[in-house]
């Protein structure tokens, strides 16, 4: 695993979510989320984890992201009006980043490098997938199509 | 020296604490989706990291807990931004401090 590339991607992808979480305009901000999920993915890829980086990009960037930005358009009106930034919420995070630090630090037998591992082929994934794990996606196809008609209920133009 | 274990929970564990703040601190329900949506990558990247550094199993467990969960946050994006869309057209605002009517 190389550490050059771990440490830019890991600063990219931190900014680009600390941008995501903090500006003002609501469409930098959704760039910058797509621009943090392109460093996670990369992380993945770093990880060899090519599918769920794969997964990860098609999902968020192509799907998620642009639903995003549908959104925004859609509930554009009221942009302009709320500058409102909660300081407690600052302080809870930074809380509980220093606690979550604190104590993966301490804990000595997480300090391990990684091991040589059986490249993950999409022939393993899939393999998985439709033996062990077929009702677990299933339940999934299942969530996606409720989530999905859930959705459009939501949307749907009220009749008064 | 190679990044070790720690280092990819350490990330996951500052994007953990970015999404928290963005779902903390911001007005926009837009923002507070993102925010769940970037704790829920963190978690991601903690499983697959866990599978990356620990012993192999022939299921590889890690890798298909993390593709069930970004199906899930999938399906929780589409419903949220859908109930912000429903939200916005009852009150005309996605400014979460003013949806107050329940309030008691």
């Amino acid at each position: 695993m190389n550490s050059a590339a771990f440490i830019i991607i890991a600063i990219l992808t931190l900014g680009a979510a600390l941008a995501a979480a903090t500006l003002q305009k609501l469409m930098h901000a959704a760039l910058s989320f797509a621009g943090a999920f392109v460093g996670v993915a990369a992380l993945f890829f770093l990880l060899g984890a090519e599918f769920v980086g794969l997964v990860l990009v098609f999902i968020y960037i192509g799907a998620v992201a642009v639903l995003i930005v549908f959104t925004i358009l859609l509930t554009r009106r009221d942009v302009g009006k709320d500058r409102g930034f909660n300081w407690s919420g600052v302080a809870i995070a930074v809380a509980v980043f220093s606690g979550l630090t604190w104590s993966i630090l301490k804990t000595q037998s997480l300090s391990i490098i990684a091991p040589h591992i059986r490249a993950l082929t999409v022939k393993r994934v899939g393999e998985a997938l439709m033996t062990s794990y077929v009702w677990p996606l299933q339940c999934v196809g299942l969530l996606l199509t409720a989530a999905l008609i859930g959705a459009l209920v939501l949307v749907m133009e009220e009749k008064r | 020296m190679t990044p070790t274990l720690q280092i990819f929970l350490i990330v996951s564990g500052a994007l953990f604490s970015i999404g928290l703040l963005a779902a903390l601190s911001r007005r926009h329900a837009i923002f507070i989706l993102i925010g769940i949506e970037m704790m829920l990558a963190a978690a991601n990247l903690n499983f697959i990291a866990f599978w990356r550094f620990g012993p192999q199993h022939q299921p590889p467990t890690g890798v298909m807990i993390a593709i069930f969960s970004i199906a899930i946050a999938a399906a929780e994006a589409a419903v949220g931004l859908a109930m912000v869309i429903a939200v916005y057209r009852h009150y005309h605002t996605t400014n979460v401090d003013q949806l107050d009517q329940l309030r008691g």
